[in-house]
């Protein structure tokens, strides 16, 4: 066998990852994923391994909701082949590979470095002397915007080609917010520390990352996480939906300057953040996730309270949209605007939202079922269009279908188990790896133990990180006053692809 | 010299009035109405920085431009009082010394080098090119209609005559409006509001205005959208006595204000590309007008 086969949060011994040659890898991985649409690389990364570099590679199916791993040791000074060469969607964790340990590719077609990471191979190569791509035409200008920016939004340089008010080109350059969180997850020793690194992964994204960290930890200790915890996890995961989807459809309409929208979507998502608040104490609920405990329980008073937001909520929201999705001025800046087409998103590897806009039917809640949603019976909402339109729909549509979900959830309340929540030592020499569907996407965390039992290696894998692309293609042809929106219905994140 | 005074106050309140009906449609209570002349009384307190790849031009832009606008002011009449300049052709003096501002606040923008103010200075070159035929079809026809060419001899006839001259009125007054809003920057053409450099069309031209200088744009801005009320109440008010004219001045700007606020409330920006179509259709509007007065004039075969 070259490959190993888990499920989601399953831990296996590092040892039954078969390690196979660099060859027997490639094509194993190409293969799997060339010509199927229903799978797709949720992680591949390095890690020194013996004077060597091990390269894990974890393939995805959303079908059998099976996980294939596989491995194999290469020497920093190999010229590999690479899988970009044949398949797009390993672009950017080749060049990872490549920032973090030199290795080079022969028929990558542009190593460009990914995000700087402090512990880089060559630490000549800086965010300050990158040389963009650029064209020579007298016709033809260039446009930078940022590293920073007029809002109040994160670091990240924008650099397009323009030909007048049409973008030709848009090369995205990151890495102004890496602080080393994977190398944190190592340095720090203590459990609380740990979990309080995965909150601050991406600010946006807190109950996404927690929940995949505890999920890690659990499977590592193996603990079984109760139905209370459980119940408390996907409750916040769809809560934080909510909250973005409608802070985003908000600033959507901000950036086409529609300000009824903006001020109503904006005073709708006060209330959620502010349940946050009620329940644990944070309205971006850092501090409710911990794994192997259920720190704030929820109690049926809590359930009732839930209930009287979302009443409040819901007729509200409703109006809104029908609103603005009857309006000729917001629908003429929505429609055809930020096309990414089915061919490129399934070509790239885009996760979430950014798939599902173009009619790729990929949600970890269905494909690799964790908490209580097997019992949700979740169906993903597709679109097709892959324009602005269909990714405000889907935040539309992921808004009240999250609503659905918690009213399900909310009609049986568990009791609180309070079992003996001291956590065993992580087995040894062992890999975990979960998945998790933050409101975003497809988030990925990967842990490797050593000897001991404490770890050696710790991976993060935002769905940012694919996305990002998708934004650069999504923008082509349009013109460039239409960037703000096409940016802001992806709302990626840039510390969460930067780490 | 009442036009002058009048336009004046008006400036006073009119940036304002449209801040604060945009707060209340927003559920806000937003600013005092003031709150836009407070703020420039503050930028004249200070002291401008200039980038050190601006020449004198980029430090000259904001004065010639304010000037402009202030000569432009003075051949506005009211009603029965002349401006202070009043000639034959007097209405062409207007939009080109408004032109010639514009021109300077362009060449001010392509000056500091940076490439949002390039693109913002292109946007509004070619949408100030665009709204300029309807201007002058306008007041073209207008001036055929009357028979005269200066802006207060023109307004002083134009309430003479039957049903079809209120239906122009109306179709000028439309024509006008618009006219202001793109010269203004405001919405749907312009979104004044917005934080992205790559979206604006005025506001990126004065991103390296500081101090004293945005302080004099910022004024200019607040006296250019009281002119346009000023020549849209013009259209009204004909002869009418003073007491019954300085109040229908003021209501009229009020009202343009409130509903400027309100479009900019209710309504999304239109694409950029479809910016230009719009104004070209104002320019299609003003040959409505045009044919209108060719047929009251009996000159239609």
């Amino acid at each position: 066998m070259n490959y190993i086969t888990i499920s989601n949060n399953q831990t296996i011994p590092i040892s039954d990852i078969p390690e196979i040659n660099y060859d027997t890898f490639f094509d194993t991985n190409t293969s799997f994923i060339y010509d199927n649409v229903e799978r797709h690389c949720v992680n591949y990364y390095g890690y020194q391994f013996n004077n060597r570099i091990k390269l894990i590679c974890c393939i995805a199916d959303d079908n059998t909701h099976e996980i294939f791993v596989s491995s194999c040791l290469v020497h920093q000074t190999d010229k590999l082949s690479s899988f970009t060469a044949k398949l797009f969607c390993f672009e950017k964790f080749e060049r990872e590979i490549h920032e973090n340990f030199g290795i080079d590719y022969v028929d990558h077609p542009w190593l460009k470095p990914l995000r700087y990471a402090h512990n880089r191979f060559d630490k000549s190569k800086q965010n300050a002397n990158y040389q963009f791509y650029s064209i020579d035409s007298d016709e033809l200008h260039e446009v930078g915007v940022g590293p920073i920016h007029a809002g109040i939004i994160e670091p990240g340089h924008f650099r397009f080609i323009c030909n007048g008010e049409q973008i030709l080109h848009l090369e995205i350059q990151l890495g102004y917010q890496h602080r080393g969180i994977e190398q944190y997850f190592l340095e720090k020793k203590n459990l609380l520390q740990r979990a309080t690194i995965a909150e601050n992964i991406a600010g946006d994204t807190v109950v996404g990352h927690t929940t995949a960290f505890s999920h890690i930890w659990e499977s590592l200790c193996g603990f079984k996480a109760h139905r209370d915890i459980q119940f408390a996890r996907t409750l916040a995961l769809e809560l934080e939906r909510v909250a973005v989807h409608t802070g985003d459809l908000s600033a959507v309409c901000t950036d086409i300057a529609y300000q009824l929208g903006s001020s109503v979507f904006g005073r709708l998502r006060t209330p959620i953040i502010n349940y946050f608040q009620e329940w644990s104490g944070n309205r971006l609920a850092k501090g409710l996730i911990r794994p192997g405990r259920n720190q704030f329980p929820f109690s049926k008073l809590l359930g009732e309270r839930l209930k009287e937001v979302f009443d409040k909520f819901e007729p509200d929201f409703t109006e809104m949209n029908e609103e603005l999705f009857s309006l000729p001025s917001a629908l003429s800046r929505f429609e055809r605007t930020g096309v990414v087409s089915f061919d490129d998103v399934s070509k790239i590897g885009t996760v979430g939202m950014s798939a599902r806009m173009s009619g790729v039917n990929r949600d970890i809640r269905v494909s690799h079922l964790y908490c209580l949603y097997p019992e949700l019976n979740h169906e993903p909402i597709i679109k097709h269009h892959g324009d602005v339109y269909s990714r405000v729909q889907i935040r539309k549509h992921e808004v009240w279908q999250s609503i659905k979900h918690i009213r399900n959830l909310l009609n049986s309340i568990p009791e609180e188990i309070s079992a003996d929540s001291t956590l065993n030592k992580p087995k040894p020499n062992s890999f975990t790896l979960s998945l998790v569907e933050g409101w975003r996407g497809e988030i990925c965390h990967c842990a490797i133990t050593d000897v001991n039992g404490d770890l050696l290696h710790y991976k993060v894998k935002d769905p940012s990180f694919h996305n990002w692309l998708a934004l650069a293609l999504a923008v082509r042809n349009n013109e460039i006053s239409d960037f703000p929106v096409c940016n802001k219905s992806f709302n990626l994140s840039y510390c969460g692809h930067d780490l | 010299m009442l036009s002058i005074i009048l336009i004046l106050i008006a400036a006073f309140f009119f940036t304002g009035v449209i801040i604060r009906t945009k707060s209340i449609a927003s559920g806000r209570k937003g600013p005092g109405i003031f709150q836009p002349i407070k703020d420039v009384v503050r930028l004249f307190k200070k002291g401008a920085v200039y980038s050190e790849t601006t020449s004198f031009i980029f430090q000259i832009a904001p004065t010639i431009y304010l000037a402009s606008v202030v000569m432009a002011m003075l051949v506005v009449p009211f009603g029965n009082s002349k401006g202070i300049i009043s000639f034959n052709g007097d209405f062409i003096f207007f939009a080109y010394v408004l032109a010639l501002g514009k021109f300077f606040s362009i060449i001010s923008a392509m000056d500091t080098g940076s490439s949002f103010e390039g693109m913002g200075a292109s946007r509004e070159a070619l949408y100030s090119m665009f709204a300029e035929p309807a201007f002058f079809v306008l007041m073209g026809s207008l001036a055929l209609l009357t028979g005269h060419t200066s802006f207060q001899e023109i307004f002083q006839d134009l309430h003479l005559g039957s049903y079809i001259s209120y239906a122009l009125t109306t179709l000028a007054t439309f024509v006008l409006v618009m006219i202001a809003m793109i010269e203004n920057s405001r919405m749907p053409i312009d979104d004044p509001k917005t934080h992205l450099e790559l979206t604006m069309v005025h506001e990126v031209m004065i991103l390296d205005n500081s101090g004293f200088d945005l302080g004099l744009i910022l004024t200019t801005g607040y006296l250019k959208f009281a002119i346009y009320g000023a020549l849209i109440v013009n259209l009204f008010i004909g002869s009418f006595d003073y007491q019954y004219a300085i109040p229908i001045f003021f209501t009229i700007q009020f009202m343009m204000a409130v509903s400027i606020g309100l479009i900019e409330s209710f309504m999304a920006r239109f694409r950029m590309n479809h910016n230009a179509q719009f104004i070209v259709v104002l320019t299609s509007v003003s040959l409505l007008i045009f044919f209108g007065v060719l047929l009251m004039l009996g000159k239609f075969i």
